[in-house]
């Protein structure tokens, strides 16, 4: 009975996934401490605690419930992008336009809020319906004329960065790259905190996103793992032609799928950008770096919903310690990380092949000690002892 | 006018370059979108070589020096690629993304690093200057043809016979359209294919030296290399993995990327006062409409992005 447990456990491929995470966060961080070794080798132990502590690194308690509101903020778009990534993942694409995405839902949602001081719901619902042409252009591309939505996404991501910067230029303070800050109060296009910036140390910038973050990741699961629609989606994954043979519409799944990955990074960008955190510059030359985290997220989450809001909390958590290490090193080393565990993740599959390949091992040395167990009983006392092990290992 | 074309040159001989690289690498069958991560990285190893080269040595050695360092670096780079695809069968787009944010962390630390330790603190950006050695690979004092355009010409035309004309490119393009008949036959998949990526490695390399190049005697590791990787991919796309029709696609790309570089120094130009994103656009633009025009009929390699098992043989 202990035995059958214990297998059941290992073959789970819930636990399968969070061990191959574990490993590769385990190895990222190692080579990470190898890097800040090479780097500056006194202050390695301490640049890795810095990093990994993030906001407990605070000496208050105030504080630190503060900065731990801030990760929070920062990680609910980064949840939505990669939920965008796996769900497009799970249809067989890979979403590398979640970053222009986001970006047209950011650009679409400033606008809204600066020209016409629209409320908050309607500047998500603007974001919404970018993000979701944004992808709308690499599904339809995709379905109708082959082209790769990966290639589609990249001139995508660098074409709606170029067009959000030159629509934001109007509403930056004179010849400032940013633009003007969202006063909360004065401002109805931010989301509204609803008591919860109380729980934060006043850390203005909590507001409903993140606990609407957490209900999108549980309807997607549910929508994935539950519904006909989410099954058409993954048999488009698995081999469009089969879905096509069984009847389904695999070119307006694929259209659908990027609509709905679209309007996740799109709403990622409208939490963001409504909480009030921070503003859009206009300078920036390379697209935010948030749509491409999302992959981390997404691939280091076991491409699950639900094991990406751990996953996204995990990677925002050190790039946000990344950044209090300047002074002793650059804060590029979190992105380092992330791109380290990023690559990781590619050996996944071959880490998961190889526990399989294990737990078979193992399998087939319990059963042939179990045979030899029961082999050696029949001698000793036959009848009814052995029916008696026959039965358990039946079970 | 002169500028347009001196322009025009300097971004085609560069995307003809990586985008020959990642020809090399998609006709062996690895999709190679980590190009851009690999020109930085190349880039970096070129880069450095200018910047701490004596320059009173003959340009010549400069430019072979620097070649080198590039080369290999984006070789050594692209080994993570092949390793991750070849020996373990991992998502070639995941490991190619991950190489791109990878080369852009890693250099920015790197130089920031040694920026740091150079100037004990006072300096933590992440550029670095080369001014001393950059006109020395001018071939014309004052106009912007390099060096680097010969050896453009010379590796297109190399290309050109190694694939369709040695034994080993026709080996390296089955294993990109029937790995399984490729190995039928003897031929080390395998090889072939780290072959094909270190090959792309080593021009991505070259490429990204060429880029960084272009862009003055100073180069910023923070941007990168500004998406000419993805360009590069676009061009091979256009060109339909053929190095002859690279080059021509990669003259239209550059001269629409020169556009944007200096275009609004005519006159012309300057007086239809079109702002000057829609220049940095129009290359991306152009080039998703053109593919939407092309790929139906795409004659991409028929393996490429499929892990090579033995066992599908």
């Amino acid at each position: 009975m202990d035995n059958n447990n214990r297998r059941g456990f290992f073959s789970l491929p819930g636990v399968r996934s969070l061990l191959a995470a574990l490993i590769c966060i385990l190895i990222g961080l190692m080579l990470g401490y190898i890097v800040l070794l090479i780097i500056n080798p006194e202050n390695a132990g301490k640049g890795m605690d810095v990093m990994l502590k993030n906001f407990l690194a605070r000496n208050k308690t105030f504080t630190q419930i503060k900065h731990l509101g801030n990760t929070l903020v920062k990680t609910a778009p980064l949840i939505l992008c990669s939920l965008s990534i796996l769900f497009a993942y799970k249809a067989g694409m890979f979403n590398i336009g979640a970053a222009g995405q986001y970006v047209a839902g950011a650009g679409a949602c400033l606008f809204f809020a600066y020209k016409f001081s629209a409320p908050w719901y309607v500047c998500i619902l603007v974001a919404i319906a970018a993000g979701s042409l944004w992808g709308a252009i690499s599904g339809a591309l995709k379905a109708y004329l082959n082209v790769n939505e990966v290639i589609s996404g990249i001139m995508l991501n660098w074409i709606s960065l170029y067009l959000v910067n030159m629509l934001m230029k109007p509403f930056c303070k004179g010849a400032e790259k940013d633009t003007i800050a969202f006063v909360r109060g004065q401002s109805h296009s931010l989301i509204p905190n609803l008591g919860l910036d109380k729980l934060f140390s006043n850390n203005t910038s909590v507001t409903i996103a993140i606990p609407l973050t957490i209900i999108i990741a549980v309807v997607i699961w549910i929508l994935l793992s539950k519904t006909k629609f989410g099954y058409e989606i993954k048999a488009t994954g698995f081999n469009k032609n089969a879905a096509k043979y069984a009847g389904m519409h695999e070119k307006s799944n694929i259209i659908i799928t990027m609509v709905i990955a679209g309007a996740l990074a799109g709403i990622a960008a409208s939490f963001f950008f409504l909480s009030g955190f921070s503003t859009w510059n206009t300078n920036q030359t390379s697209v935010p770096a948030m749509g491409f985290n999302g992959i981390a997220a997404a691939f280091l989450g076991g491409l699950h919903p639900i094991g990406v809001i751990f996953s996204s909390l995990f990677i925002q958590h050190i790039s946000d310690g990344g950044t209090s290490l300047t002074g002793m090193y650059p804060a590029q080393i979190s992105d380092l990380i992330s791109a380290i565990i990023i690559y990781l993740c590619g050996f996944v599959l071959f880490m998961k092949l190889q526990m399989s390949k294990i737990s078979a091992a193992n399998e087939r040395r319990r059963r042939a000690r179990l045979e030899a167990l029961a082999a050696a009983e029949t001698e000793n006392k036959p009848d009814d002892a052995s029916e008696e092990t026959k039965g358990g290992e039946a079970k | 006018m002169m500028l347009l074309i001196q322009y025009t040159l300097v971004y085609a001989c560069l995307l003809t370059v990586v985008a020959l690289g990642g020809c090399y690498s998609e006709r062996s069958g690895i999709i190679n979108i980590g190009l851009e991560g690999i020109m930085v990285m190349g880039g970096l190893g070129g880069i450095l070589v200018l910047a701490f080269i004596p320059a009173t040595l003959p340009p010549i050695i400069i430019f072979f020096a620097a070649t080198l360092a590039a080369m290999t670096c984006g070789m050594a780079y692209s080994m993570l690629l092949g390793v991750a695809s070849i020996n373990f069968k991992a998502d070639q787009t995941l490991a190619g993304t991950a190489l791109n944010m990878l080369g852009l962390a890693l250099a920015t630390v790197i130089i920031k690093a040694l920026n740091i330790a150079r100037t004990a603190g006072a300096d933590n950006s992440a550029r670095i200057i080369f001014k001393d050695t950059r006109p020395l690979l001018s071939l014309a004092k004052g106009t912007e043809f390099n060096m680097f355009m010969i050896l453009t010409v010379v590796l297109l035309v190399a290309a050109y016979i190694v694939l369709y004309k040695t034994r080993f490119g026709l080996r390296l393009m089955s294993c990109g359209e029937h790995p399984q008949a490729a190995a039928s036959v003897g031929i080390s998949v395998a090889k072939m294919r780290y072959c094909g990526v270190l090959i792309s490695g080593a021009l991505g390399g070259i490429g990204g030296l060429m880029y960084l190049y272009s862009c003055g005697s100073e180069a910023n590791f923070e941007t990168g290399v500004a998406g000419f990787g993805f360009l590069a991919l676009a061009v091979m796309i256009f060109g339909q993995w053929k190095p002859h029709r690279i080059a021509i696609s990669a003259l239209l790309f550059g001269f629409f990327r020169a556009l944007a570089a200096v275009g609004q120094a005519f006159d012309l130009l300057a007086a239809l006062e079109i702002p000057k994103p829609i220049y940095n656009m129009l290359p991306y633009i152009i080039c998703l409409i053109v593919l939407a025009f092309t790929s139906k009929n795409s004659k991409a390699p028929k393996a490429e992005g499929i892990p090579y098992d033995k066992s599908t043989r």
